[in-house]
């Protein structure tokens, strides 16, 4: 088990509960300061009484967070049961259904759409960096905090430039992760090199903390021949067997299940390992998701699903993509623990991922974790977020919750990072981007032949046959085609 | 679950029909050592088990295939090889396919079943979007090569529109995938078995008509049929044939009837639909300057489209007569209309003629 630290902190708790409260968009979201998770696993044991009854809307919300013992079939019944059953039933009337007993009661009554309050949130930190008392959370060395913020600001910058970059005409497309810089780089921190990414799009900080170069960031944007993809996709379609990365497609949520595929092969080799699966708040919708949860809960597949809520898919609100409190919620309907977490919060989010990372593996189990951000960027260069969000929103979520400012105040304050290091840092950083956007630039594009490999593992004769006739077309009209790519 | 169980019990026991046993003339299959009469289901089955006893990172899942199967293919591999290897899985084929493709990027021979190809379209953005694209995106870093997806496919006599699809045409457009649909047992057996280790995805559409209809001995050794080779399975000089699949008996039988009228037909199975052997097709029609292509498909947009122009293309000068397509009609599949619908041995017959005396 790892080191769980309870700190106390001279933070109020109500300012940080205000603030917020008022934050996410879709409603108020509690903040979870003493998170029972934590409990649970620092006490060695569930704090709930899995076979009580309660009233308490908020009871199965508690269960899900308390309850650590890996549940076979018989007590996921028993949990269900205390979920919907009153004093009012009539214990001696059960029905032995597949899946487990299934209690009777006389009383019609529908399960609530919604609980009154939402899940509350996960966090460490406060608004200010500050760490908020009576918290659990997994320590962070000195050495992994620099490194995760010194990621942090790397990415903000790489976003920057690349984003520059692709306004001046030098690569096709940008997609930034402004204001999610903390999810990617926390997430990873917390992960084992040897557990496999299966990402969405914003998460390149996870390859950055895998030790993916800024150079290989640049040559995949400017689809040159060093490009591991050779130049077949659009920019940041990042992929790298050597970081356990797979490479990146633009459906949304096709990964989800292949994830539970992955992870099925983890289990069957018996590795120490599992798969994190991104996606955003948007992809929840897909059926790819319902079907990927479904398979890793039903394969008991240690697969972390990490969505990224940062309240809209492209121009798309929450309050249009659902009518569930966020994502948290649909965990329990397939049998997976699931947790919300702010995902502003790099050290919430660390947390919330090792001890999610050490469930998945030691029970074999699907986890859930709903991070709740906000996408300051638009959605991609192709998109300008203004013409159907409020300025104030953006600006808000910008300053006031930007989650790279608030995890520097506490490597600060800790006395782990200064004001020089960060302009040392900040001037390195934008030096080594400048130079790998002029290298990756300079690099000649992949020859045409690469046109035809790797559709199947050897060319088939249709492929051969038609390389061989546009070989023929591109000599006859050399003008039409692009002179950077060779012959 | 249970409407498409009963039914596929149906469809497999009550099979026999309008369609006579069918088998096939000449094998590629190795004729030396032991060989039983079995069907085709068997020799599926004979595959599937083969391929799990020789790799045990071999995998065999879907919707009731623990119990062996809607149409016992998959009959005692859970026994034998246990329920981590060969296991149900809830009822989403998008589900399916994307966990193959997941299990086999790891390095495993993903054997998944779709329990009717009618049922296959939720699957098609994790075929067609994943799969197939999974070694070109990744600049071959990655590969969901091990992949392979077990569908019965076609008309059965009584399936309606949601028993009795052949889908092929829509997974021969897309480039990344190998399409395979075998004629009977012994085909059944070598082609599914190269299929499981081809180093590419396949899609494997089994002629479910055939399962218990077509009966004929099969090696009960491990063997292997080469993918992308037609084969001319009854040679000719007047018209060339082509077909794959269930339809390749109604073709036949309308190649016997001609014979009787003096017309000599060569029929080609085709085999693998993608990447397809044009060599074979081309060298026939530049033999006999006619060629007839037959399916159950819909004829609009079928495969038999891209066989006809190719053969054009290729053969212009030399072609005698137009293509003729026999196919299915531009409906759905219909129920009691079916008879109508198919691609009919005399229909079959009429083209020939109309072909041979253009």
């Amino acid at each position: 088990m790892a080191n769980w630290l309870r700190i106390s902190s001279r933070t109020v708790a109500n300012h940080i509960k205000k603030r917020m409260n008022k934050g996410f968009m879709g409603g108020a979201v509690h903040v979870n300061q003493s998170s029972g998770l934590w409990w649970g696993l620092n006490r060695g044991g569930p704090v709930s009484d899995r076979n009580g009854r309660h009233r308490d809307p908020l009871a199965w919300n508690r269960a899900t967070f308390l309850c650590v013992q890996r549940f076979k079939s018989t007590l996921a019944e028993k949990q269900h049961d205390s979920f919907l059953s009153s004093d009012s039933d009539d214990d001696n009337q059960s029905v032995d259904f597949p899946g487990g007993k299934v209690s009777y009661t006389s009383e019609m009554s529908f399960i609530s759409e919604s609980s009154q309050t939402r899940v509350p949130c996960y966090r460490v930190l406060d608004d200010d960096g500050d760490l908020i008392s009576d918290c659990d959370f997994q320590q962070v060395s000195k050495e992994v905090a620099v490194k995760m913020y010194s990621n942090m600001v790397t990415l903000q910058i790489m976003d920057n430039i690349f984003y520059e970059a692709q306004r001046q005409g030098r690569i096709s497309f940008y997609l930034t992760s402004a204001g999610e810089e903390a999810i990617s780089i926390a997430s990873a921190a917390a992960l084992s090199e040897q557990d496999i990414i299966l990402p969405q799009y914003r998460e390149p900080g996870v390859l950055l903390w895998r030790g993916f170069t800024l150079q290989e960031f640049a040559d995949q944007c400017f689809g040159n021949k060093a490009d591991y993809g050779k130049g077949r996709q659009m920019p940041i379609h990042y992929g790298s067997k050597k970081h356990n990365f797979f490479t990146i497609s633009s459906p949304i949520a096709t990964q989800l299940p292949q994830a539970a595929g992955i992870a099925y092969s983890l289990k069957m080799d018996n590795k120490k390992a599992c798969v994190v699966s991104y996606i955003g708040d948007g992809g929840t919708s897909e059926g790819d998701f319902h079907a990927g949860l479904n398979f890793a809960a039903v394969m008991e597949a240690p697969v972390i699903f990490f969505c990224r809520n940062n309240g809209w898919a492209i121009s798309t609100n929450v309050s249009e993509q659902f009518r569930s409190d966020g994502i948290v919620v649909k965990g329990p309907a397939y049998g997976i623990r699931s947790i919300r977490v702010d995902g502003n919060d790099a050290l919430a989010v660390y947390s919330a991922v090792s001890a999610a990372r050490e469930m998945a593996i030691n029970e074999q189990r699907p986890i859930l974790i709903e991070a709740l951000t906000y996408r300051v960027g638009h959605h991609s260069t192709s998109d300008d977020s203004t013409k159907y969000r409020q300025l104030d929103e953006i600006v808000y979520w910008k300053k006031a919750r930007n989650p790279v400012n608030r995890f520097r105040n506490w490597v600060q304050n800790i006395g782990w990072w200064s004001e020089q290091q960060e302009t040392q840092l900040r001037n390195s950083v934008r030096k080594q981007l400048l130079e790998a956007i002029q290298v990756a630039e300079k690099t000649e594009k992949p020859p045409l032949s690469e046109l035809f490999t790797d559709v199947y593992d050897h060319p088939p004769s249709n492929l051969e046959e038609q390389e061989k006739h546009l070989r023929e077309t591109v000599t006859r009209h050399p003008k039409d085609y692009p002179s950077d790519i060779s012959v | 679950m249970g409407l498409r169980n009963i039914i596929g019990r149906r469809l497999g026991l009550g099979l026999v029909r309008r369609r006579k046993p069918f088998s096939t003339a000449t094998c590629d299959g190795d004729g030396n050592g032991n060989a039983k009469s079995i069907n085709l289901y068997s020799a599926i089955n004979q595959a599937l088990h083969i391929a799990l006893e020789t790799d045990n990172r071999a995998f065999v899942f879907g919707e009731d295939v623990s119990f062996g199967g809607v149409f016992r293919c998959t009959t005692g591999l859970a026994d034998r090889f246990g329920k981590a290897r060969v296991f149900n899985t809830p009822l989403c084929e998008q589900g399916i396919v994307g966990f193959g493709i997941g299990l086999a990027a790891m390095g495993n021979r993903a054997i998944a079943e779709i329990q009717f190809a009618d049922y296959i379209y939720p699957a098609f953005d994790q075929i067609v979007n994943e799969a197939a694209k999974f070694r070109y995106r990744s600049g071959n870093q990655f590969n969901c090569g091990g992949l392979t997806i077990r569908a019965p496919y076609g008309a059965v006599g009584h399936g309606g529109h949601y028993h009795s699809q052949s889908p092929e045409a829509f997974f021969c457009h897309v480039p990344g995938i190998k399409v395979v649909i075998p004629r009977s047992p012994r085909q059944a057996k070598g082609l599914l078995l190269s299929c499981i280790r081809d180093p590419n995805p396949v899609v494997f559409f089994e002629p479910k008509w055939l399962y218990r209809l077509a009966v004929e001995e099969v090696p009960e050794h491990d063997y292997m049929l080469p993918l992308s080779e037609a084969e001319v399975i009854r040679q000719g000089s007047d018209i060339t044939l082509v077909g794959w699949g269930a339809q390749l008996s109604v073709m036949e039988q309308a190649c016997n009837e001609a014979e009787k009228d003096g017309i000599s037909c060569e029929l080609i199975d085709l085999k693998t639909l993608l990447p397809w052997d044009k060599e074979t097709v081309e060298a026939s029609v530049r033999k006999t300057g006619r060629v007839l292509i037959s399916h159950e498909a819909p004829v609009t947009g079928g495969f038999g489209a891209e066989i006809s122009a190719s053969i054009v293309e290729r053969c212009f000068l030399r072609l005698e007569a137009p293509v003729a397509r026999v196919c299915g009609l531009d409906t759905p599949f219909p129920l009691v209309f079916e008879p109508f619908y198919m691609p009919t041995k005399n229909k079959i017959l009429d083209a020939i003629k109309a072909t041979v005396n253009y």
